[in-house]
């Protein structure tokens, strides 16, 4: 609006002072003009120069900074946490191994053991069944030396009745049993085969 | 058809023209013998908003940004890495990257200057106003070659086309040396000054046509309304415009310079 204005005023103007104020051509060259652009620019020039440039500058670095300092400390801590993370699995895999050897030390223990009970076991047994043994053989000898001897004692007082001879001296009397015994031994023997 | 009723009615319309860039007689203020201009005192305003923008979004900058520094390193950031760090590489942009920040959004305030309501009016159509950032854009990077290459080396280096016979020479190092020193200050300060100057004109044109269309009534009730139409049509065209030559210009810039730091090629 104020440019209409502006140019009724200038028409008006021109039209007013013809030949006056000739038009000038708009390639025209005015001084005034040409140095108040360069003054008012230079101005400018400094003052973006002096104020705004370099703080932009400076935030422009420091939020560089700053986003690539946030980058470095997240991949150190991830660094860290990967080392971590490592080492647990290390001592994890270790865990495993120690508890697998122990598992298999304990099963070498538990058949040792299981071997030397069974040792041990079958050895008792062998040896209760060997004093058994010996203890009916001895109960067996004590039998046979004390049913020799009544069997002595019963024979020789049956034959001194019978022949009438005292058989009371003690060496011809044991001569007599142990040769009746081994004569009875003897014939036991010979008949054993078919009583038995 | 027009012309001829337009004509009977005796009301002749004024077509826009350099006219309505000419400010010289209609200054704003004067300030010790010097007549004050409205594109002066948007320069001024320009740089001030430009100023103000970016040392507001800055002065308190924080690793979490808030929404104004955020907005702020938004525009610095693009213009530091997509036409700084991409076009001058990464080596060397950083200590040009206000100059082309300031470039870009000293340009990208006073062209849509001329869409902002109350201003309308795009600073750089004043030719000499363009023709001073062309010249200081021109200096820059000459001085950057300069300083890099040696005077000799830096000729050597913008006029002499690497890959070509010697044969050639003659024709060719005039020609290089006309179009990377000469004519690049001249394209510079023409592209931005005239793209300015003919978007404000057809904007001029399209209104004040339609106004004067539908106060002279009859088929101007039905062409009025249309002219005003397209004058917002070309609104939006302009503003992609204005943008897009603020931002070729620092682009043009980056360009040059990374140019003239090349090694040799």
């Amino acid at each position: 609006m104020q440019n209409l204005i502006l140019l009724s005023d200038t028409t008006e103007h021109t039209e007013g002072t013809e030949g006056g104020h000739a038009p000038e051509n708009p390639l025209g060259f005015v001084p005034v003009e040409f140095v108040l652009s360069l003054v008012v620019f230079g101005l400018l020039l400094f003052l973006i120069w002096k104020f705004v440039a370099p703080r932009f500058e400076q935030t422009f670095a420091e939020r560089t900074q700053a986003i690539e300092g946030g980058i470095a400390a997240a991949e150190t801590k991830q660094a860290e946490a990967d080392a971590k993370l490592a080492e647990l699995e290390q001592r994890l895999s270790e865990a495993r191994h120690e508890a697998a050897r122990i598992r298999e030390e304990a099963r070498e223990q538990g058949a040792q053991i299981v071997a030397e009970m069974r040792e041990q076991a079958q050895a008792e047994s062998s040896r209760i069944v060997e004093h058994g043994k010996s203890q009916i053989e001895a109960e067996r000898q004590q039998a046979v030396t004390s049913l020799r001897a009544e069997v002595g004692a019963l024979a020789t007082g049956l034959a001194g009745r019978i022949v009438g001879e005292s058989l009371d001296d003690e060496a011809r009397q044991s001569r007599v049993v142990e040769r009746f015994l081994a004569d009875l031994e003897a014939q036991d023997g010979a008949t054993s085969g078919s009583v038995n | 058809m027009f012309g001829i009723t337009m004509a009977a009615s005796g009301d002749e319309f004024v077509a826009p023209g350099p006219n309505s860039f000419d400010f010289d007689a209609v200054p704003l203020f004067h300030l010790g013998g010097l007549a004050v201009t409205k594109p002066m005192v948007q320069l001024l305003l320009g740089a001030l908003v430009v100023f103000v923008f970016f040392y507001a979004a800055a002065r308190r900058a924080t690793l979490v940004p808030g929404r104004l520094q955020f907005a702020g390193e938004a525009a610095y950031g693009m213009v530091r890495n997509s036409i700084g760090r991409d076009i001058i590489g990464s080596r060397d942009f950083l200590k040009f990257v206000p100059y082309l920040v300031t470039i870009f959004f000293f340009l990208l305030v006073n062209n849509a200057f001329a869409s902002i309501p109350a201003i309308q009016f795009p600073t750089f159509s004043r030719a000499s106003m363009a023709y001073a950032l062309a010249a200081l854009s021109w200096v820059i990077y000459n001085a950057v070659g300069i300083h890099k290459h040696g005077f000799i080396g830096y000729l050597k280096l913008q006029s002499v086309p690497s890959g070509v016979s010697p044969a050639m020479y003659p024709l060719l190092v005039p020609l290089e040396f006309f179009s990377n020193i000469l004519v690049r200050p001249a394209t510079l300060a023409l592209r931005l000054f005239a793209n300015m100057f003919a978007g404000h004109l057809l904007l001029i044109l399209f209104s004040t046509g339609g106004l004067f269309l539908i106060e002279y009534g009859g088929v101007g009730y039905v062409a009025g309304p249309l002219a005003w139409v397209l004058a917002i049509a070309i609104s939006f065209l302009e503003l992609l415009v204005q943008f897009l030559q603020a931002y070729v210009f620092t682009l043009l810039n980056a360009m040059y310079i990374s140019g003239a730091l090349a090694d040799e090629h």
